[in-house]
């Protein structure tokens, strides 16, 4: 095993980034002066205003030197990691602990910073007895006790780390340095500052665009990437089509989905149960018959459900709702039938879902009733027709597509909800017809398995991204198709 | 022409046309109807809202007051500085547990004095008050050693069981099997509270402490939550509202019809749709894991609140760029600006009061998420710490409001369910504040064109 370098001092990416702001505001200065003084004084002789050639000259430093740095901060990292895997690893049988190597070294760099630690000492440190103990006064965690291949590693990623920080800082400064001389000595008073900057200012503004584009892919790869590991330790037709979700510790887990998607399934049917012909109703009365000033008042009101958190909706099923329904449908409730066990149940959560979806619906419905033309009313209350008459003859079919749209909006919603499931609708997984059971649902299982004890690379977690990748494509599915509905059955009217 | 069948009892054959037929009633008979499920439907949804409003504040009310107990704590330097040197060092190697007997010798005089006769130790007398008396005892000692040798009145947090039966939710059946307390210590409560020396005040702690542990829910407080969340939001507030406007600015003003502009808007609008739990994996997969940010911390919160508030930013902002006319661009590009000046000098401010709205409103949106919180290691965390300084507040690890309500939901102690319901009425507050302040906004800002 080769012993690392001596240290190097570590330069700091704060300090890198100070000098690479005095190096833009120089050359701006230099910039600007630069263009004056070609233009003999006089600014009107100059094509573009001087703050665009101070900016230009700043920028065309700045924008290469922090692209390249941020693209080394990601890429550093990751190339370390695999030059220290394959050099302290590829020869042995056992496998490198990456977490423990890291926080080792990362916990050396510190206390070697705080100064707690001598810098030759760190270097001279030998495994054993003293090493947990000296970690542990550092305060560095371990999750075992530290051997000599885990320490040199250590050592090697922290001298790795220092030159990849040197070599770094160096590079970025060249090329602001480089950027920004190029940029001064191209000024002079023909020279059209304003378009190069605009120019730069353009890519800026696609480059946030794309930012969307960039979450799309990181959703999807985060999904995918872990959904495969776990269906390499698990086989993907159990997942699928597996009638039973009982995760267990030591393995031998079963983790199939059908008893998740009927949970989701059932709490979404109950709660559009409850919001749909609340709120389609609710948005026929605001929209054809209520006056004005109810209409002023009402409407707001009703959009205060829609802005409440869902925090506080899980709340008021766990404690409001589901003891309101025991001590009705409970085995000592006022009906004493005795359906519902415990207060957790697929009415609670479905009723308090369904609540939360009235003002979805209702102002989705609102506007497509709006948009149905005038003229249409007019000609069915000439012919005679009452006013309910129209709206159920005339509008509501005319407006169909749009409502079908907003229900499956709403479903899209209903099945994408975490926290009023997690509270209300229990733990317990079962295919069952009995909405007065306990039944969870996808999310909830999503949540409970990613924050429970389980070791991150088991199947019992990985499935949660499993479980994830499904949800999303369904709700995709559901809002597509939705959209798609809405377009082909709409009726231009003119 | 239709087929009409003359009705043998027509509506106008020797009667008057204001005289109702059987079916005309029936009509309108069926119009009335029709007329009221709707507005049963109205006052339905305005029901639901009045009972969570309700239930809310019923429930939520009586966190803000918290029983206390006045005690006279006799403070003496064998115990406390044996050496009598006054050394800051010394005085601390006193523990809490050290502390306890004198908080027992307390409440045993206090008894006495009040009349009461009972055969209760000190240490049973102790389950009267929160078990975090000794340490704020202990602190006040630290804070000023010259106590030592004295007596000082404090004025600590009595224990859950108590406050609870002051508000009315712990009743004398409960406690047969409650091993905390029991029918003697509700008798001595009754006695002090008749005296005075037991009072309910209101709690600052609640409002401003940290989150405590399982066995103390009356020192529970949203405080450190509350900066979890401050942080939090000023992380969406730095990153989402630039990147958001510069986005829609490209989309409104810049975009060319081409397939990329066109991917660019399929996804903002698939993105506005996916479930708040989705971002919470991405946030974990890519933050956590792949960046090695700390877990649990605002900075990380706050990255992947900012990526689902980015559709809601970007939809408001160019709804508010579309309301500024054409008139205004031809005009600036008339007088020689190019189209990035009158973009950014004549559009955007323009534009800028409907983006302020909408950017309060996502930010609304965003306080009031737990999903995506909970994937990142806020659950099962103890807000116990207040962040130190401005640069720890983001990475230092801390709760959110609506991860620390979560929390306390889930405990077992039904004093805490009270905590949660006051944790929402603090959430809500804010909400509406900040709700209120964008429609004032929009309706002082707002121009007609």
């Amino acid at each position: 095993m080769q012993r690392p370098e001596p240290a190097e001092a570590q330069v700091s990416l704060t300090l890198t980034v100070i000098v690479l702001a005095l190096i833009a505001f120089a050359a701006a200065v230099m910039g600007r002066s630069r263009a004056m003084a070609s233009a003999g004084g006089d600014a009107r002789t100059l094509h573009s205003l001087p703050r665009y050639y101070a900016t230009n000259a700043a920028l065309t430093g700045l924008v290469p030197a922090l692209a390249v740095l941020a693209v080394w901060a990601i890429a550093q990292p990751i190339l370390i990691d695999r030059s220290v895997t394959s050099t302290f690893a590829a020869d042995a049988d056992a496998p490198l602990g990456m977490g423990d190597v890291r926080r080792v070294a990362e916990g050396l760099e510190r206390a070697v910073g705080a100064g707690a630690l001598a810098a030759d000492e760190a270097l001279r440190l030998e495994a054993g007895e003293g090493l947990t103990s000296l970690l542990r006064d550092l305060g560095i965690a371990t999750g075992s006790a530290i051997d000599q291949r885990t320490l040199d590693a250590a050592q090697s990623m922290r001298a790795a780390e220092r030159r990849g920080a040197l070599i770094r800082t160096l590079v970025v400064l060249a090329i602001a340095a480089a950027g920004c001389a190029w940029a001064v000595s191209r000024t002079n008073a023909q020279f059209r500052a304003r378009n190069t900057v605009e120019r730069g200012v353009l890519v800026v503004l696609l480059a946030a665009a794309c930012v969307a584009i960039l979450t799309t892919i990181g959703i999807i790869l985060s999904l995918v990437f872990n959904t495969l590991e776990f269906f390499t330790l698990y086989d993907p037709v159990d997942f699928f089509f597996g009638t039973t979700w009982s995760p267990s510790f030591g393995g031998g887990s079963e983790l199939g989905i059908l008893p998740l998607l009927w949970g989701t399934l059932y709490i979404s049917i109950v709660a559009l149960l409850v919001a749909v012909p609340i709120g389609l109703f609710a948005a026929i009365y605001l929209s054809e018959y209520a006056s004005p000033s109810v209409r002023s008042v009402a409407k707001p009101l009703l959009e205060v459900l829609a802005g409440i958190p869902t925090i506080v909706y899980g709340l008021f099923a766990l404690l409001t709702v589901g003891p309101l329904l025991v001590s009705i449908f409970g085995p000592d409730g006022i009906l004493g039938v005795g359906w519902m066990r415990g207060g957790t149940a697929v009415m609670t959560a479905g009723l308090v879902m369904g609540i939360m979806l009235i003002p979805f619906v209702s102002s989705l419905s609102d506007d497509i009733i709006n948009a149905v033309p005038q003229s249409m009313r007019d000609g069915s209350l000439g012919l005679g027709a009452t006013q309910s008459e129209t709206v159920r003859q005339v509008i509501l079919p005319a407006a169909l597509p749009g409502i079908v749209g907003a229900i499956l909006l709403a479903a899209s919603r209903a099945i994408g909800e975490t926290m009023i499931v997690v509270l209300g609708a229990g733990a317990a997984a079962r295919l069952d017809l009995n909405p007065f059971e306990a039944m969870t649902t996808v999310t909830a299982k999503i949540v409970s398995q990613l924050t429970g004890d389980s070791d991150f690379n088991s199947p019992e977690a990985l499935v949660a991204f499993a479980l994830g990748i499904t949800l999303f494509v369904i709700t995709l599915a559901l809002n597509v198709f939705a959209l798609w509905i809405v377009r082909r059955y709409r009726e231009q009217y003119e | 022409m239709t087929d009409i069948t003359p009705d043998a009892a027509g509506p106008v054959a020797g009667g008057s046309i204001l005289a109702e037929d059987d079916r005309t009633k029936k009509r309108n008979a069926a119009e009335k109807r029709f007329r009221l499920y709707g507005l049963a439907a109205v006052l339905i949804g305005l029901a639901f809202l009045v009972t969570l409003l309700t239930a809310i504040l019923g429930n939520g009310l009586s966190a803000f007051t918290q029983t206390a107990i006045e005690l006279e704590v006799e403070l003496p330097q064998e115990t406390l500085d044996p050496d009598g040197t006054g050394d800051r060092d010394a005085i601390s190697r006193v523990s809490t547990f050290g502390y306890n007997p004198l908080i027992d010798a307390a409440l045993v005089r206090l008894v006495e004095d009040a009349g009461i006769e009972t055969d209760m130790s000190g240490a049973d007398l102790r389950k009267l008050v929160s078990s975090g008396a000794a340490a704020q005892v202990r602190d006040a000692v630290l804070a000023d050693p010259s106590l030592i040798g004295g007596t000082q009145t404090f004025e600590v947090f009595a224990s859950g069981r108590v406050d609870g039966y002051l508000k009315g939710r712990v009743v004398r059946e409960d406690l047969a099997r409650d091993k905390n307390l029991d029918a003697a210590h509700l008798d001595i409560v009754d006695v002090l509270q008749a005296q005075g020396t037991v009072t309910r005040g209101f709690n600052w702690n609640f409002i401003l402490g940290t989150d405590s542990s399982d066995s103390r829910p009356e020192q529970a407080g949203i405080g450190a939550s509350m900066l979890g969340s401050l942080f939090m939001m000023l992380v969406v507030l730095v990153l989402a509202l630039p990147i958001g406007v510069a986005a829609s600015i490209y989309l409104e003003e810049f975009a060319p019809k081409n397939r990329l502009t066109d991917l660019i808007e399929v996804n903002i609008s698939n993105l506005a749709a996916v479930p708040s739990i989705v971002f919470g994996i991405l946030g974990l997969a890519v933050f956590i894991q792949f960046a090695h940010l700390p877990q649990s911390a605002p900075i990380v919160g706050g990255l992947t609140l900012t990526l689902m508030t980015l559709p809601t930013i970007i939809i408001s902002t160019r709804a508010s760029l579309q309301s500024v006319p054409p008139s205004i661009r031809d005009a600036a590009l008339g007088v020689g600006a190019s189209k990035m000046q009158s973009v950014f000098h004549h559009v955007l401010p323009l534009a800028m009061p409907g983006i302020l709205t909408g950017t309060i409103i996502g930010l609304a949106q965003a306080l009031g998420e737990t999903a995506p919180l909970l994937l990142i290691g806020m659950v099962g965390f103890i807000a116990s710490n207040y962040p130190d300084g401005f640069a720890g507040g983001f990475v230092d690890p801390n709760s959110a409001m609506p991860a620390q309500i979560y929390e306390w939901a889930k405990r077992s102690d039904p004093a805490f369910y009270e905590r949660a319901w006051g944790g929402i009425i603090v959430l809500l507050c804010f909400l509406a504040v900040m709700n209120i302040i964008a429609v004032l906004l929009r309706r002082r800002f707002e121009r007609r064109w």
